[in-house]
């Protein structure tokens, strides 16, 4: 099976019950993408395929057949941090960390969907990323941040 | 790791329709995978082989025909949401499916997928019962059209067979002057499963109710159409009165379990406080 992960080809012979976590995770090493909750609910594990944010803890590797997978790995651009990054690090969008890669890529979608969300556009959007650390605000500040960056 | 199965991806619906019939209740369609997914994770369901829908065409597709929008079985959940022709035929429709979890899960979660889950809870069934809905069902037997209020039998059970699919739902287009309103009581957070949850689509010509259809769904085995309700009130003046004494009789509709979202009998109280509220929003909005 091929796909194609943060710009990189990838084969692989993922066996059918694999988890798409799994293969990004244990198979390609990518570990930046969490599993938390294991089950859609907490977005800990949210990366893009073909573009849309989704679960990779519910997605089999099988579904990713063809796709162009991005991970939290794939938002810089070699050393050159994406600028909801640079938001996230300006606003203090993160404490313990466990959550960032999820809030990274589905923030990182929503500015893709919608280059100027307002507030409730945002809240709505990041509301199954959740993070107990309840950095809330300054994840919702670094948003406005990178779009007004952006715009 | 989920557990060992065969992964088929045949590549039209005729050779999925097959493999179906070949494995019986040993095989499982597979869609957007949210479900099913969750379901093999807990060993609640452990198939042998999952036959993939994904690369079938022709099963994606959103088009308004006639009187009817058709919706194709594998279009997801945010598809449904976000369509200028959904939004413009049946905006309650687009609200609804708006309505379920969180943008990642309506990413990956398909129309046919979730009706075939036959979790009473989900929301879409609500608008699709009160909007008059119907699933075009197919086997390699043939195909059959089954109402929406007519596919559930109980808890994630459906009318479906081992061997059938949906194909797609049809949603006839309401009337031009019909209001309409989907009310999702959560008192939790807004990702959750609702604890009542009620539509309904109503006219009003005159004063007078001319038709109306209510839906509940996550108060009874399967979703319910309230049709005592609507019975009470269609050919009878509206009034804020007529509204609250209709709302009563969704207590013979409703059968709710007692969870953590609340009591039955809690929940039986707020299908009726909800029924009435999406009644007065219904029928009696100032420009009804």
């Amino acid at each position: 099976m091929r796909l194609t992960v943060n710009g990189q080809p990838v084969e692989t012979n993922a066996p059918p019950g694999q988890l798409l976590i799994d293969l990004l995770r244990a198979d390609l090493g990518l570990t930046g993408t969490k599993e938390a909750c294991s089950v859609g609910v907490c977005g800990a594990c949210t990366v893009l395929l073909d573009g849309r944010m989704v679960a990779s803890c519910l997605a089999l590797a099988a579904q990713a057949e063809g796709a162009d997978v991005v991970t939290v790995e794939g938002l810089a651009d070699d050393e050159r941090l994406d600028p909801i990054q640079e938001a996230f690090l300006e606003r203090g969008g993160l404490q313990c960390g466990i959550c960032t890669p999820g809030q990274l890529v589905a923030a990182r979608s929503l500015l893709n969907a919608n280059p100027a969300p307002s507030e409730d556009d945002a809240k709505r959007w990041m509301m199954g990323n959740l993070c107990r650390c309840t950095g809330y605000y300054q994840i919702l500040e670094a948003i406005a941040a990178a779009s007004q960056g952006e715009a | 790791m989920l557990h060992d199965f065969t992964f088929h991806r045949p590549g039209t619906l005729p050779e999925a329709l097959a493999l179906l019939d070949e494995h019986g209740y040993d095989a499982r369609p597979f869609a957007g995978g949210t479900a099913l997914v969750v379901l093999m994770k807990q060993s609640l369901a452990l198939p042998e082989h999952l036959v993939s829908l994904d690369g079938i065409e022709g099963m994606s597709e959103i088009r308004l025909d006639g009187e009817a929008l058709h919706i194709g079985a594998l279009v997801r959940h945010r598809d449904v949401e976000t369509s200028p022709l959904v939004r413009e035929a049946a905006p309650l429709l687009a609200e609804t499916y708006g309505r379920v979890a969180t943008v990642r899960i309506r990413n990956m979660a398909t129309v046919g997928g979730g009706l075939a889950h036959a979790d009473p809870a989900q929301d879409p069934p609500a608008a699709l019962i009160a909007l008059g809905a119907s699933v075009r069902a197919v086997s390699s037997r043939g195909a059959r059209t089954i109402a929406v209020e007519d596919l559930f039998f109980d808890y994630y059970e459906s009318a479906l067979e081992p061997d059938e699919i949906i194909e797609s739902v049809a949603v006839p287009r309401p009337a031009p002057d019909a209001r309409s309103v989907y009310l999702k009581f959560l008192p939790r957070t807004e990702d959750d499963y609702a604890t009542v949850a009620v539509a309904a689509v109503g006219e009003v010509d005159d004063g007078v109710c001319t038709d109306v259809r209510v839906a509940l769904i996550a108060a009874a085995p399967t979703p319910v159409r309230a049709t005592e309700v609507e019975r009470t009130l269609t050919g009878q003046p509206v009034t804020a009165e007529a509204i609250r004494e209709a709302a009563e009789a969704v207590r013979d509709h409703v059968d709710p379990l007692d969870d953590f979202r609340g009591s039955a009998d809690y929940k039986r109280e707020m299908a009726v406080v909800f029924t009435r509220r999406a009644l007065e929003r219904t029928l009696l909005a100032e420009d009804a």
